[in-house]
């Protein structure tokens, strides 16, 4: 058993432990929890030194699997999977710690929360097609479960809309992946050899239809607009912890899958439909400012910047396929990849923020709220923090992905994606309108209806946040430890684009 | 190794004084002052080491795109005018709140701001001068609203921080452009940027600089960032921030020249403002309001230099600009602590209360007016000499200065004539009655009188190198004597004439031309509404197209249920029931009793013959 597949299988051998421990108390699996986590955070970790700098696949497995039709158990780490598998470890900690003795039924939650956590870290993990996509199912499976057992308000019917809606999505990716498969000579489900040779770069028509279906498949999963709309729910009606893990985690497998499938193993398509995926990053980034400025619900308002945030991601890789100056576009890559961990450190930040102020106040609503400043200053500052960050301040991770984006895209010399890149800057606009309204709503003025019902931070709330935001301004001081591991991916990936 | 101190000491200590400002029992709050101040004395230090030594760092931010802090020679200039100021009023602040106030908090924001602004400052390339430019945008939001349970104050410091964030955009659209024409994000190489690059670069700057600096149409966010304290006007409205555009634009004024068009467009929006906003500073009846005005046209005097080209004159009055307003502002914050009132006409007599206040301010205020021999009145002229070829800019200047004069005086005849009937106190807030920390004040009122000796014999020369300037022509001897005579004679009308009347009526400049609301009604209502029309879009199109489909889905499997189910099922139950039937028929034959099937055999027998026979 290699690093790798201890990494991604040790909570899910956690998982089965703590269910075959029915005696175990609440507080004792939430410590397990935490222990098991732990432990896999420090594994990446040692993974990622492990890896270095370098440009190619480290920690790889090829194992047998299901030889009749070339599928295999392979696993591996680059630049693009290692920020990604380390975020994945950090928020599911962040998650452990931050449920301890809050959590109902904590053995079980625990249990499903370490289980999700193996399916997030074997899909960032996996390069095979099959296993890609038995992972990416699972995914959904353990956030159903997450949002149906321990959510609260309309959960099963918001459940049910999450896993209808992305699991058809799911079905259409596996319809791409067939053609993938299918277009392949000789006929594979490996990732590299289908990067190695494309598939389908004889027929082009079929080409796109293939990119259509596992564009459609990511882009649910992103979301990307118009498939946005399962995402609201789902977040209004998860437990916090469902909330960071879901827009922490599971919305990255969309833009990781366009940036390790979609992008390297269809450049052609990719590049006569760069302008569809500008024009969808864009709509994505302005249509999900606007709508979130205009949110009353305080999750609602944060799961919409998230389309927002992710319309950033879609641009970027957009404009990576569209031509011009290649350093512009390995700017806009890795900024890409740089604003997935971000988004995911920040707005997991934030839905755990929004978790502490329901358990306090059982409420969402903004405009019942106001002064909250006055009752919880830590709770305040931290909010305030990570409010800054997702409006993308300098000094905060947000900011190191959204300037490298903003300057790759419009830097790549094309008139087009000048304008395109213009117009996603407004969005930085409405984001900073909207986090100011919030922050003016809920935690400044005079005290409001709910507020004196708030507390502030306990202490593993507050061990759970905090980590999180000292990460994004780590990232947003000090990002070359990030980039240095992300540059030689995104050049990759530029190049593999432009065969 | 000073390059990055410089900016580090202060953000450092700034933030572990905001984190320890919101954790339970603020234990930092007593010692903050002292903290902040020493800390501030050290970057002081710093800096004057920095303009000595020239320090520069390089390091790699993004992919191969170099990026550094540099103390180059216009650098050099504005690190000791920010850190010094920065210090007065640190120190002034010390004994400005309450015991208990946030204190840690504050002071912890003014040193993340100073420390913001050094790095602005001293950047080589856009992406590190954007990073301190937004952070002080920031942390301007969080020091106007420092008395945050006043949602009116909330509201200020959100109009100031979105206005100048809108102006921020222009600087990434021109980072972008500078990589797609210069292949680097270095200031020295934007002015070679290939066309059309070049025009978005300097379009990008330009409109950031004009945001930043609030000059025309960005003004009004200066209006409403005055509901912050005292000591933060007095840090944000002099040295830095606002002064942040105006530096960038001289700093980058070989880009604007290259372009042709940007440099006419900035000496002229420099100019309107310093003449409008002029207007507006004379029509204000609150000492503050004044004061911010004033900023506003005093910073379009040095726009007005970077698009005359006279980068000398325009850093020197800068730096007079910022002794002076730094002044001020703390002698308008010394009299709203103590008294309770900023309005001018109840702060008649408070001069005379206050004597040192009163006369520092004096100092101030006549440099502000223009009177020789006070350092604005010659940095003015040395701005002005250079806008002499183009004959109607040189009037809106030369109106602008006597405009100057006027509102100079205006302020310094409310506080020197004798308390009245007009005078209240703790309209506003209630006064404490003393003055506490005022050692800053003579020395900045010694900086403001002398600094003008910058661009005149015989330390222009070196000022000239210093900021590598090598065209500026100097003011003559001339308008100097002329605008200086201009300058007492309004100072001499406007104190009779305020003896007489009173108060100016303008109520379109007093409102600042109402700038805020056209800005809310094209740009804010039209956002908001759009915002709200997608939401519902969103709500009831694309999540009911959803739903749509979701509940064509139940109706067509109800439909299945009801009418196509039944009909196959009674199909298969039709076939079944015709098999049971068939049955039924067949057991018929079936009784068990064998002469029956003997007598049923013999009619088959029968039967086949037949057929055999007629077949055959």
């Amino acid at each position: 058993m290699t690093v790798l597949s201890l990494t991604i299988f040790l909570p899910l051998a956690a998982a089965l432990g703590l269910c075959a421990a029915p005696r175990l108390g609440d507080r004792a699996a939430g410590w397990a929890w935490i222990a098991a986590c732990a432990a896999d955070l420090a594994l990446t970790v040692a993974l990622w030194i492990g890896h270095g700098n370098g440009t190619g696949v480290s920690h790889e497995t090829n194992l047998r699997w299901i030889p009749s039709v070339r599928a295999g158990y392979h696993v591996g780490v680059d630049g693009l999977s290692l920020p990604l598998l380390a975020l994945t470890a950090l928020l599911f900690l962040a998650c452990a710690v931050c449920s301890l003795g809050r959590a109902k039924r904590a053995r079980a939650f625990a249990a499903l929360f370490l289980a999700l956590q193996t399916v997030c870290l074997g899909l960032f993990a996996a390069l095979d097609l099959l296993l890609f996509f038995v992972f990416f199912d699972l995914s959904i499976v353990g956030m159903y479960f997450v949002i149906a057992g321990w959510g609260h308000g309309d959960r099963t019917r918001s459940a049910l809309k999450f896993f209808l809606y992305t699991f058809l999505g799911s079905l259409v990716l596996l319809l791409g992946f067939i053609g993938l498969y299918l277009g392949a000579e000789p006929h594979t489900f490996d990732m590299a050899e289908l990067i190695r040779t494309p598939p389908l770069s004889g027929s082009p028509g079929t080409a796109a239809l293939v990119l259509l279906a596992v564009g459609i498949g990511l882009a649910v999963k992103t979301p990307a607009v118009p498939f946005h709309t399962w995402l609201p729910p789902a977040h209004t009606d998860a437990p916090a912890a469902g909330s960071a893990i879901l827009a922490g985690v599971l919305l990255k497998m969309g833009p990781y899958g366009l940036v390790r499938i979609a992008m390297p193993m269809l450049p052609d398509a990719w590049r006569r439909y760069a302008w569809l995926v500008i024009v969808i990053g864009v709509a994505g980034v302005l249509y999900g400012a606007l709508v979130a400025f205009a949110q009353e619900n305080l999750k609602r308002l944060v799961a919409y910047t998230s389309v927002n945030h992710m319309g950033y991601v879609v641009l970027a890789l957009g404009a990576a396929g569209a031509g011009g100056e290649e350093a512009a576009r390995r700017l806009a890559v890795t900024g890409a990849v740089t604003q997935l961990v971000s988004h995911g450190l920040v707005t997991g930040a934030l839905f755990l923020l929004a978790g502490v102020l329901y358990d306090r106040t059982g409420a969402y609503d903004m405009g019942r709220f106001g002064g909250i400043a006055g009752v919880a200053p830590v709770f305040s500052g931290l909010l305030t923090a990570a409010a800054f960050a997702s409006l993308g301040l300098p000094g905060l991770s947000g900011f190191i992905a959204e300037f490298q984006i903003f300057t790759g895209v419009i830097g790549s010399g094309g008139g087009g994606t000048a304008v395109a890149g213009a117009l996603a800057v407004a969005g930085v606009l409405i984001t900073t309108a909207l986090f100011l309204r919030l922050l003016q709503r809920t935690l400044l003025g005079p005290p409001g209806e709910l507020t004196p019902r708030m507390t502030d931070m306990r202490r593993p709330e507050l061990a759970a946040v905090a980590p999180l935001l000292v990460s994004s301004l780590v990232i947003g001081i000090a990002p070359r430890f990030l980039l240095d591991t992300i540059e030689p991916v995104s050049a990759a990936v530029v190049r593999l684009v432009d065969r | 190794m000073t390059a990055l101190l410089l900016p580090a000491l202060p953000i450092a200590v700034g933030m572990v004084l905001i984190v320890a400002g919101f954790f339970p029992g603020r234990r930092l709050d007593r010692v903050a002052p002292g903290l902040a101040v020493t800390a501030a004395l050290g970057t002081l230090v710093l800096a004057v080491a920095a303009a000595w030594t020239r320090p520069s760092a390089r390091f790699p931010l993004f992919g191969g795109l170099p990026a550094g802090l540099a103390v180059d020679g216009s650098s050099a200039a504005l690190v000791v005018t920010v850190a010094a100021v920065s210090l007065a009023v640190l120190v002034f602040a010390a004994g400005e709140f309450a015991a208990g106030e946030a204190r840690a908090r504050f002071f912890g924001l003014m040193l993340v701001f100073t420390g913001a602004m050094l790095v602005t400052v001293t950047a080589t390339g856009l992406a590190v001068l954007l990073m301190g430019w937004e952070v002080m945008g920031a942390m301007s939001y969080a020091l106007i609203g420092f008395w945050w349970r006043d949602p009116g104050r909330v509201r200020a410091a959100g109009v100031s921080f979105l206005t100048t964030r809108a102006g921020d955009l222009g600087l990434y659209l021109a980072a972008g452009a500078a990589l797609a024409g210069t292949g680097s994000l270095e200031l020295s190489a934007l002015a070679g940027a290939d066309e059309p690059w070049r025009d978005l670069v300097a379009a990008g700057v330009v409109l950031a600089s004009l945001g930043k600096s609030a000059q025309l149409p960005f003004s009004f966010w200066l209006s409403r960032a005055m509901a912050g304290p005292s000591p933060v006007s007095a840090l944000l409205h002099s040295a830095t921030m606002v002064a942040a555009g105006a530096y960038l634009l001289l700093r980058l004024q070989p880009l604007l020249h290259a372009t042709g068009w940007a440099a006419p467009l900035v000496a002229w929006s420099g100019a309107l403002t310093a003449l409008l906003l002029g207007a507006v500073a004379l029509a204000q009846r609150d000492l503050k309001q004044l004061l911010a005005a004033s900023t506003c046209a005093q910073i379009g005097f040095m726009v007005l230099a970077a698009g005359t080209g006279t980068v000398a004159g325009g850093a020197a009055h800068l730096v007079a600009h910022a002794a002076v307003k730094s002044l001020l502002f703390l002698c308008a914050g010394a009299w709203l602590t103590a008294l309770g009132t900023k309005a001018l006409d109840e702060l008649h007599g408070a001069a005379r209360r206050y004597r040192l206040v009163g006369v520092t301010f004096a100092v101030g205020a006549l440099a502000l007016a223009g009177v020789p021999p006070l350092s604005l009145w010659a940095t003015k002229g040395a701005v002005l000499a250079a806008a002499r070829d183009t004959p109607a800019l040189y009037v809106v200047g030369l109106a602008a200065g006597l405009l100057s004069a006027g509102y100079a005086a205006r302020a310094l005849v409310a506080v020197w004539r004798p308390a009245d009937a007009a005078t209240r106190d703790d309209t506003e807030r209630q006064g404490t009655r003393r003055v506490r920390s005022q050692a800053p004040l003579p020395v900045l009122a010694v900086a403001a009188a002398t600094l003008g000796a910058l661009v005149l014999p015989p330390l222009a020369g070196p000022w000239r190198r210093l900021l590598g300037d090598t065209t500026a022509t100097g003011p003559n001897a001339t308008e100097l004597t002329v605008s200086g005579a201009l300058a007492l004679a309004v100072l001499a009308l406007t104190w009779f004439s305020a003896r007489c009347s009173g108060t100016v009526r303008a109520p379109f400049a007093l409102h600042w031309f109402r700038l805020e609301q056209v800005a809310v009604l094209l740009v804010a209502r039209p956002v908001w509404a759009l915002a709200c029309a997608l939401a519902r879009f969103d709500d009831r199109v694309i999540d009911g197209g959803v739903r749509a489909a979701a509940a064509g889905g139940r109706l067509a499997s109800a439909f299945a249920a009801r009418r196509i189910e039944p009909g196959i099922d009674g199909l298969v139950n039709a076939t079944g029931g015709t098999a049971r039937r068939l049955g039924a028929l067949a057991r018929r034959p079936q009784t068990g009793q064998v002469h029956l099937y003997y007598a049923q055999a013999a009619v088959l027998f029968a039967v086949l013959v037949l057929i055999v026979l007629v077949a055959g």
